[in-house]
């Protein structure tokens, strides 16, 4: 196998735009490190929840391969169950012409001058990589024909490559990649612009059911995860900070932790204000985990609790409630005249819809090694966003970016939560503390959900109105969130184009906001895993109001195939797409087709997210409250090409399923700035015998490939409360189900 | 206090608190990180380990406890990974962020072991205090019934997807 030593390295091309450095490796190995200009830039502009960081993606190292025919492929994003460390290499293997058994998948460190961007977020890492990774690979193959034609002494159109080898097409000699890295090494690179792409036709890799690189240490129990990470020498770390938001710690029996068996040190950090930085609290370090969990009951810490030390739950829904009567205090949009509208509908629906914070529960809690050495730290995190984990290191800490080494360590779980830092801040505060020493710090289960950075809840006070022919006309919601002034909390927003803003001719949107003391952020599909339940919930009420089909209501909701967009191109919604996905899975269900006993129905919801369209149906039994799911019917339109279809059904199906068990049990509740749940006894994650058949299937479209992290997720749950009112006649406008009196059968 | 467990059938003397979970024991004093810490209070079933067998929650079982009672990790599950769950897991692509795994192919390993062809409904009974928070349940119910054939058949059909032959590094 290759090293990555470089001792004779040598650079051969150069182009100001971009180049492809190809460097002959010790022992006879060839490494292709193409750098080139953001080729997502174009595509990223157009797009919507874009996040900031990808403008500046450039592209590094990600191909090495030695003599003996070895390719070693560099996956460069956090892999937290995305199966991104297999996806992303299989668009560089294509393009090379690579067979897959001869890949190897190496993980990327934390490096975005050799990487470009590196984040687990926003399902981009489809649409920010499909090109630049194919060119990448492409670039490889060209520069492997370049080397075996000049070796046989052949023009180079003579040429194919398949399976890690060179075929000269007339003569029928062939020559492995392994046997030419040599001769490659002393060419000059191709430029990656201008390298040909395959036509898709050709793929061999791409749209073909691959298993995730890592499932054969997974099923064995090797060491992968930021918990299992292990260094001679280590100590191991907990940190309690104050049970309400950003308190503060006054004092702290530290005598008595100390004097605990085990204990190495405890000592009070000092924090910060920024929730999701640094904040106050009790460091204890020990021999082992169990010895500082063990110490930790003993620590007394009298807190100053702060500004959040009265916040309630159930303060905030009565605040909100109260604001159902009054206008919002901004408005966000407005079209045509909603008051006139709805004066002359002739149907009106009123209601308010609630739902709650939940938490990530990621099954791995929060933890993340630290040794500080010398004045230079290195992590072994499972951040999302690892750039901004070393921004906010070395922000809090006072070091320079470049003195921060992260490797990136597989998540078990992400879903947002891992969009935060704190938790690797916490352990660099603690290892600055025992220099020279690895530190791991680990939360329990507790700690993890008492400090999450929670999906917000929200409240929504609707109104609206259909026509006598049956046609929504009117929409007004004034949305209660969290925030200051003009802006939101994190996640706790609301774009002014969110379906249907733009297919009702008269609608206002506004929004009121309560202080943002309870700390959230982004869980999978943010804003949207609320937003579409109340939505698609509120819409089926109004085709119930106008005695319509809710299939054919929202048929007509959506009008015409075309493209819907701001002026500018932006927020595009393709009403055709979203059709295409609503008919299909229309017809998959056996819609309007089956007859179904008098306690079972089926609920239809589409939803656009992430560059994704989806629509689902679910069909439901409800008895004395309790719900069982027969079965979900996807259909999803993600574009052209399913990268890893043998992944994406089983994401697909995992996003669908959690969608279910949001719906049902997940609420934490706020008492005295407080999360009041603080494990699965409290916290109900769904669980095997409530797991429905989900039967997905991708409509393949004339599109860019997107992404599939979250897109799938949103519109189960109102598929889900949909389906219960077709069984029970019952319209819950509360999530949690549970709240309502539901249960799962 | 010291201690001399049966772990993978291997004995294993360890130093530790008599109170400490054989969890935290097996992964930090004996380096089997397989066994993963999820909630600490049996919950979540990422701890399972067979205890003469038995499916239990590690993170429940204090070490003075165990005696000389035979301790199964996912580590020593089989030798080489062979095992005809680990055999399905993989020809499924069971996991997604695969946290969960080992816990759910251990509790499969003692249902499979009792009931070589469970129905969905055994499946779901015995498989219900195992939390995949990824909620890969659906691949875990056919991973179970195709390691049944598997076992049953001896021997596994050709794969019908193909795998990286180095897998990750």
């Amino acid at each position: 196998m290759a090293t990555d030593k470089r001792d004779s390295a040598v650079m051969l091309a150069l182009d100001r735009r971009m180049f492809l450095r190809v460097t002959a490796l010790a022992g006879g190995g060839l490494l292709l490190a193409p750098v080139l200009e953001p080729l997502d830039r174009a595509l990223a502009a157009t797009k919507a929840s874009k996040p900031a960081s990808a403008a500046e993606a450039r592209i590094g190292e990600f191909i090495r391969i030695a003599p003996d025919g070895a390719i070693t492929i560099v996956a460069k994003n956090p892999e937290i169950g995305q199966g991104v460390k297999t996806m992303l290499p299989m668009l560089i293997a294509d393009e090379l012409d690579a067979d897959w058994a001869d890949v190897t998948v190496e993980q990327a460190p934390s490096d975005p001058a050799r990487f470009g961007d590196q984040f687990a977020g926003g399902s981009r890492a489809t649409p920010n990589n499909w090109e630049p990774m194919r060119r990448v690979g492409a670039a490889g193959r060209q520069l492997l024909i370049t080397a075996a034609a000049a070796a046989w002494n052949v023009p180079a159109s003579e040429c194919d490559a398949a399976a890690s080898k060179v075929t000269h097409r007339p003569s029928g000699q062939k020559l492995g990649y392994g046997e030419l890295v040599e001769r490659a090494a002393r060419l000059p690179a191709p430029d990656l612009q201008s390298v040909t792409l395959k036509d898709p036709k050709a793929y061999t890799i791409i749209g073909t059911p691959r298993r995730g690189v890592d499932t054969p240490a997974i099923v064995t129990g090797k060491p992968l995860y930021g918990i299992d990470v292990t260094m001679p020498g280590m100590l191991y770390a907990v940190f309690e900070k104050c049970p309400v938001f950003g308190g503060k710690v006054t004092s702290a029996n530290l005598d008595v932790v100390k004097a605990q068996p085990g204990v190495k040190q405890a000592f009070v950090v000092k924090g910060g204000a920024e929730l999701n930085g640094l904040l106050d609290g009790v460091a204890i370090v020990a021999d082992t985990w169990w010895a500082a969990k063990t110490a930790r009951e003993k620590l007394q810490v009298q807190w100053d609790e702060g500004a959040a030390a009265n916040v309630s739950s159930t303060e905030m829904a009565k605040r909100a409630s109260d604001l159902a009567g009054t206008p919002p205090a901004r408005s966000l949009r407005k079209d045509g005249d909603v008051a006139r509208a709805l004066a002359g509908a002739a149907k009106t629906v009123k209601a308010s819809y609630a739902y709650p914070f939940i938490s990530h529960a990621t099954l791995e809690p929060q933890n993340c090694t630290a040794r500080f050495t010398d004045g230079k730290l290195e992590l072994w995190s499972t951040t999302q966003t690892p750039q901004n984990g070393r921004e906010l290191v070395a922000r809090t800490l006072g070091m320079e970016g470049g003195d921060i080494t992260i490797h990136m360590v597989r998540a078990g779980g992400g879903f947002g939560r891992r969009l935060s830092n704190d938790y690797m801040v916490e352990a660099a505060a603690i290892a600055k503390q025992v220099p020279g020493t690895p530190v791991k710090l680990l939360w329990t289960r507790e700690d993890d959900m008492h400090h999450d950075m929670y999906r917000p809840a929200g409240w929504h006070h609707l109104e609206a109105g259909v026509d006598t022919g049956g046609k929504l006309i009117a929409w007004r919601d004034h949305f209660v969130t969290f925030g200051e002034g003009e802006k939101f909390a994190p996640s706790a927003g609301i774009q002014p184009t969110e379906f249907p803003a733009r297919f009702v001719p008269n609608f206002e949107l506004g929004a009121s906001v309560l202080p943002p003391l309870v700390p959230t952020g982004a869980l999978r599909a943010p804003g949207s895993n609320a937003l579409a339940f109340v939505f698609h919930s509120f819409i089926d009420e109004l085709a119930d109001a106008a005695g319509r089909d809710p299939v054919r209501f929202r048929l007509d909701l959506l009008g015409d195939p075309r493209v819907v967009a701001e002026p500018d191109g932006k927020a595009a919604y393709d009403a055709g797409r979203m059709r295409g996905v609503l008919e299909r899975v229309a017809e998959k269900s056996g819609w309007g087709k089956r007859t179904l006993p008098s306690d079972t129905g089926l609920g239809v919801a589409f939803h656009y997210s992430h560059l994704g369209y989806f629509a689902e149906v679910v069909e439901a039994q409800v008895d004395a409250g309790a719900v069982k799911v027969n079965r979900v019917w996807v259909a999803a339109d993600i574009g052209s090409v399913v990268i890893n279809p043998l992944h994406a059904e089983n994401e697909a199906q995992g996003a669908v399923l959690e969608g279910l068990s949001h719906a049902m049990g997940q609420e934490i509740t706020i008492e005295r700035g407080r999360a009041q749940q603080g494990n699965f006894t409290e916290y109900a994650l769904l669980r095997h015998p409530q797991a429905p058949p989900v039967e997905v299937e991708f409509l393949k479209t004339d599109h860019p490939p997107t992404g599939l992290g979250e897109p799938a997720l949103p519109p189960v749950i109102p598929a889900l409360c949909n389906a219960i009112f077709a069984a029970s006649g019952q319209r819950v406008r509360t999530l949690p189900l549970a709240r309502a009196g539901l249960r799962w059968a | 206090m010291k201690v001399t467990l049966s772990v993978n059938g291997k004995s294993r003397t360890v130093d530790v608190p008599a109170d400490m979970p054989l969890l935290w024991v097996l992964r930090e004093a004996l380096g089997l990180t397989g066994t993963k810490y999820g909630c600490g209070v049996a919950q979540c079933g990422a701890c399972t380990v067979h205890l003469e067998g038995e499916p239990t929650r590690s993170c429940q079982v204090p070490v003075s406890s165990v005696g000389h009672a035979r301790i199964t990790t996912i580590e020593g599950l089989s030798g080489d990974g062979a095992h005809p769950l680990q055999r399905a897991w993989r020809e499924l692509d069971v996991p997604q962020c695969g946290y969960c795994q080992a816990g759910q192919i251990m509790t499969a390993a003692a249902l499979l072991k009792k009931t070589p062809r469970p129905t969905d409904g055994q499946i779901d009974e015995a498989m219900s205090g195992n939390l995949c928070r990824c909620a890969t349940y659906l691949r875990i119910r056919a991973g179970i019934r195709r390691a049944g054939e598997i076992a049953a058949a001896g021997t596994s059909k050709p794969a019908s997807v193909s795998e990286g032959s180095g897998g990750n590094r």
